[in-house]
Order: C-alpha cells, then structure tokens, then sequence
C-alpha cells in the first residue's frame, strides 16, 4: 500500500492514563486511506469520531498503536515535526468554521502559507484569491468572517484547509450547522476538491445522505470499527 | 510594494487591534507609569544637577592646604606623663607649592589649579569697619574655580596693584561704589589702601560681605606670607571623581587635601537618599505596570484561546505562539515608552510654567534628553516582554484540541 495516506494499526487511546479513572475510548483501530479516498467516518456520538480525527489531524498522540500519515511513522517524531507535518500535509475543515475573527477572509485563507513561510508573499496572496474563487468568494475577499453567512464561512474554511494543496483532509462535520441546501453545496464542493486534487477526505458526519454520497464509509461504535464498506 | 509583516507580529498586532479596549486600558497604564519614571527622573536629576551646581558655584572642588602644626614630645618616655596641648594653627604657606601646582595640574582628571592666599583683615571707612576675608588670587586662574565673571554686579573681575574687587553686601555696609577707596588693615599693624575695580553678587550674603580679592603679590605682603600661598584651589572635569582624586593627591603630596564631597558631606547624603526614594518609586511604578500588562495578557490568553487551537491546528508551533504574545508585551511597552515620554515632556512644560525661583526664573528647564527617552523605550520594552513571558508560556503550552473545544 505505497498509495496510502494514512495508515492506522491497532491504534488506542486512554485518556487519564495511570490514574483510576482510566479510560480507553479507541479499541484498537485498523484503518487505511488511500491517495484520492473520499470516505465518510460516522457513529453515535460518544463513539470516538472526533478522537479518532483528532488523532488522525496530529492534534492528539495516540496511547498504542501506529499511525502513519504519507508512510511516516509519527510515533517517533517530535513536537515540532508533528507541528510541521501537520500544517504541511494536513487541511482541517471544523464544524464551527474556526475562522480567524480577527482577519480577513483573504488573510484567513492565506494563513497556512503564513505559518509554513513565517510571512506573507504574493505566492500565497494569488493561491488564496484563486481558492477564493473557486468557492465563490472572490467578491468577498477583504471581509471579515462576522460579515459573512454560516455557508460563507464554512467555504472560506474549505479554501483555507486546501491552501497548501494538503494529501489530506479532515472535515469534522462540516455541515452540521448548516441548511440542507447549503450543507450540499458544502459537500458539493468538497467532492469537487477531493477530484480536482487528487487529495484523501476523512468526513465525519451525521447525516447519512451525506455518507452516502461518500466512496466508502467507515462506521465507528464504541471505539471499535464497526462496519468499513 | 505592500508591507507585509511576518507572522508573529502580524498576528500580535492583529490581536491587540480586536481586543480594542483591553489594549487601550494596558496602553493608558503604561503610558502613564513610563511618564511618571521619565518625568521623576528628569526633574530629579535636573534639581540635583542645579543644586550641585549652586553649591560648587562658590568653592573649589578640591583644596590642598598645609598640615595642620601638632606638639609632640621629644622623647617618649612611656614612665612619665605629660599633657600635651593642641597647637594654635597659625597661617602657613603650603611647602613648595609651585611643585605641587604642577604636580595636582597635571593629574587626570583636574582642569584647573588655582593659588590662593587667605587671611583675616579689617575693611576701614571712616569710622566702619567690616571683618573680612583677604583673598589674594591670580584673576585668571582663579575664575576657573569659580565663575566670578558671572556673578559681576559692577566692574570687572580683574586685580592689579592695588585695585579689588569686593561684595554688594559690603560696598552696601559701607557705602562703597566702583573706584571708591577702601583701606584693609590687617591685625599684624599692616594695612593699604585698596581701590574697587569690581563689586560681585555670588548669591550668599555671607560671601558677598566677606570675601575682599587683592592680587597674589599684596595678599602675600600683607598677611606676612612672601612667595607662599594658603591653599591650591582645584577644578575636577567629573564632580564626582573629586574625592577620588583628593584622595590620591593626598598620597603623593601628604598635604591635607579635601574635596567637596568632604566638606558638603550632608548635602552628598541628602542627593542620595532622594536617589534612592526616586529608585524605589520607579521600581514600584515598573513592577505595576509589569503586573498590569501581565494581566491583561492572561485574559487575553484565555480569551484566545480557540484561536490559538486554530493557529496550532494549521501548523503554527509553540515558539511560535509564545512570539505572538511576548511581541504584544513588547509592543505595548514600547508604544506606552512613546507616549509616556510625549507626556512627560508635557508635564515638565507644565510645572516648570507653574513652579518658578524667587527671581522669577523656572526652577527647571522643560527639556527631555534624549538618553531618558532611549533607557525609558529600552526599560518599557524590556518590562513588557518581561510581563508577557508568563501568559505567553501559557499560549504556548495549550493543548489545541483543548483550545478549539472551548
């Protein structure tokens, strides 16, 4: 499996390790993720969904088990690799958007080519005003997130988790606040990323018209996979 | 061409743009406290720097006289006792002073060396007279060790001959204008008749009724003192350096040398303690103002705290974090510097319009030196950084998934 993007083997996570409150919310996981997947992670709440996202994103270290993101074993890297790994091959899209209230849409989108260079270059101006495009809000650029609409928002979140052409994206139910209407727009246009570039998607969702949409889905109970089709 | 900042301060000043009043409050608290430092500092060291001024105006920094006579037996004989009587100090020239001229002219630090020859007389006229003091000086080298040309009321500061040049309160007691005649006797039975080519104001009451300045040569004659002086006056480059020097002066000559420093011992205390009260008031000033940017930034860490989550979410590391908000401290300290010192510089206009001299003259000059405006962005900025470490720490160690959960 030289195409995967991500790999999980036996993957665990406890939270309050060593104290007698311990517990254990992923049971050994097994997941892989190909090059261009477009698979739809669901589950009641309370079953891991977002830990198992956390953990895929980098934002989490697993407790046992291995995880690989592009073939890199991440058990042995350190805090500042994990960091760059994170902001160099991984795009989030939250549920709440998780816009910067402070910046501009533009400046918003252009954010992770920032933080990999240090600074802002036109490069990383002209990459975010073609993202902005591509979503549709090219008019909106230069407005800050309050003054844009909830589906606005969740768009300008979509262009900047694919501002530096990420092998990975991890959406955490990215149209849970939305309309239907919207919420399919949303999806549309992750789809339509997920073709253009060739890139994996992780969707944790809800909505089972959505999954269903989906290539794959992978059901999660419990912290155990329940179903993987 | 934009400008286009890197990423800490970008963010940084991104973040104390939105949080809008917090930043005015912190920005208000530090302008005040570096005003308060700039403007104590200034004023402290403009009155020191008069009342130094005044006080060495009138004497010589350091002063070299002869050793004090003392009895002592001529043989010590431990079986017998003996009382020995403190010698009565009669007017001695300092030995071979020429040589110890050169000598103290020579040592870093002294710029000017004056001899002077000074004994007690009588000023006669008419049926007045006035004690004195006989000062026989050369003009030239002595207005190095005290300004006499500024303190000129009429007249010049120059003697020659037989002319001098004496004080407004003495030429009041004794009704005396420029050219008058004024005899001097002195208590050996020798006296002459002086002209007045000059009348001085010096400032002190005293001074203006006692001081009589002759020439070298007839305060020599007349205080039976041929060829030799009473003392070596002396002028120091730094004031302060003037009790080290007296100090060495003292070990190559073994003449008794004094500096200023000595003889105004209480005002020397005086200037430090007030040192040492402005130091304690500018480091509380300092430590509040450091608490005050401190707490500001720990609101403003927790209010952050999602975007912070979100800035690690994309990639930004710790180090990175910890920038943004120990830039925001920096910034804060340094703007609040600026401002601090334009107010300042308004609150010395102010008093200095307010509080004037007896003469009517400001009793401070309403200027800044650009040295305090530069230690006082230095100190600020340092302060602020300081005080933004602790909360920057905070940002830094947030768990990002903790922080965009909440």
């Amino acid at each position: 499996m030289s195409d995967a993007v991500i790999e999980l083997a036996g993957l665990t996570k406890a939270y309050n390790v060593g104290t007698p409150v311990e517990t254990e919310v992923l049971h050994g996981i097994d997941l892989s993720l190909a090059q261009g997947e477009f698979a739809a992670l669901i589950g009641p709440s309370g079953s891991g969904k977002s830990t198992l996202l956390n953990i895929i994103g980098l934002l989490e270290r697993p407790t046992g088990g291995r995880l690989s993101i592009g073939g890199r074993d991440t058990a042995a890297l350190s805090e500042a690799e994990i960091t760059a790994l994170r902001g160099r091959s991984i795009g989030f899209v939250f549920q709440f958007h998780h816009l910067l209230p402070a910046f501009s849409a533009l400046e918003n989108v252009m954010m992770p080519a920032i933080i990999a260079r240090g600074a802002p270059d036109d490069e990383a101006e002209a990459t975010a005003l073609q993202l902005l495009d591509a979503v549709g809000l090219k008019a909106h650029a230069h407005k800050k997130p309050a003054e844009l609409s909830g589906g606005q928002q969740q768009r300008v979140a979509i262009a900047r988790a694919l501002a530096l052409r990420p092998r990975l994206i991890l959406a955490d139910e990215p149209t849970g606040n939305l309309d239907t209407h919207t919420a399919d727009d949303i999806f549309a246009l992750l789809r339509e990323f997920n073709r253009q570039t060739d890139c994996a998607c992780l969707i944790v969702t809800h909505d089972p018209r959505l999954a269903a949409r989906c290539d794959r889905t992978v059901r999660l109970v419990d912290g155990r996979l329940a179903a993987d089709c | 061409m934009k400008l286009r900042l890197p990423f800490a301060p970008l963010v940084a000043l991104r973040f104390l743009r939105e949080g809008r009043m917090q930043t005015l409050l912190i920005l208000a608290g530090t302008t005040g406290g570096v005003a308060v430092i700039v403007f104590l500092t200034q004023l402290i060291t403009q009155l020191q720097a008069q009342i130094v001024d005044r006080v060495l105006g009138t004497q010589p920094h350091v002063v070299i006289r002869p050793l004090e006579e003392a009895n002592r037996r001529a043989f010590d004989d431990p079986a017998s006792t003996a009382v020995i009587e403190p010698r009565a100090q009669r007017l001695r020239s300092v030995d071979q002073w020429e040589n110890v001229a050169r000598l103290a002219a020579a040592m870093p630090g002294v710029t000017a060396v004056s001899p002077t020859v000074t004994g007690p007389a009588f000023a006669v006229r008419g049926q007045a007279n006035k004690s004195v003091a006989l000062m026989g000086i050369d003009a030239e080298r002595y207005r190095r060790i005290v300004r006499m040309e500024e303190y000129m009321v009429a007249g010049r500061f120059a003697v020659d001959g037989t002319r001098a040049v004496i004080g407004s309160e003495l030429a009041k007691d004794l009704g005396i204008r420029l050219e008058d005649k004024l005899r001097v006797a002195l208590p050996n039975g020798r006296d002459e008749l002086l002209q007045v080519g000059g009348i001085f104001d010096i400032g002190n009451k005293d001074l203006n009724r006692r001081w009589v300045f002759v020439t070298l040569p007839l305060a020599q004659s007349l205080l039976d003192l041929p060829g030799g002086v009473s003392n070596l006056d002396l002028t120091v480059a730094d004031i302060f350096d003037a009790q080290a020097i007296a100090e060495r002066l003292q070990g190559a000559t073994g003449l008794t040398v004094d500096s200023w420093m000595q003889t105004n011992a209480q005002l020397l205390a005086a200037l430090r303690n007030q040192t040492v009260s402005n130091n304690l008031i500018r480091s509380f000033v300092i430590l509040i103002v450091a608490l005050g940017i401190a707490s500001v930034l720990v609101v403003s860490v927790v209010q952050k705290q999602k975007e912070i989550g979100i800035l690690r979410a994309m990639g930004a590391s710790r180090a990175m974090i910890l920038q943004v908000f120990l830039i925001q401290g920096a910034l804060v300290g340094a703007v609040g510097s600026i401002f601090g010192s334009l107010l300042a510089f308004g609150l010395l206009n102010m008093f200095s319009a307010i509080y004037r001299n007896a003469d009517g003259s400001p009793l401070f000059a309403a200027e800044l030196e650009p040295r305090f405006i530069v230690l006082a962005a230095l100190v600020a900025t340092g302060v602020g950084l300081a005080s933004a470490l602790i909360p920057a720490r905070r940002a830094a160690k947030m768990d990002p998934v903790q922080a965009i959960r909440s």
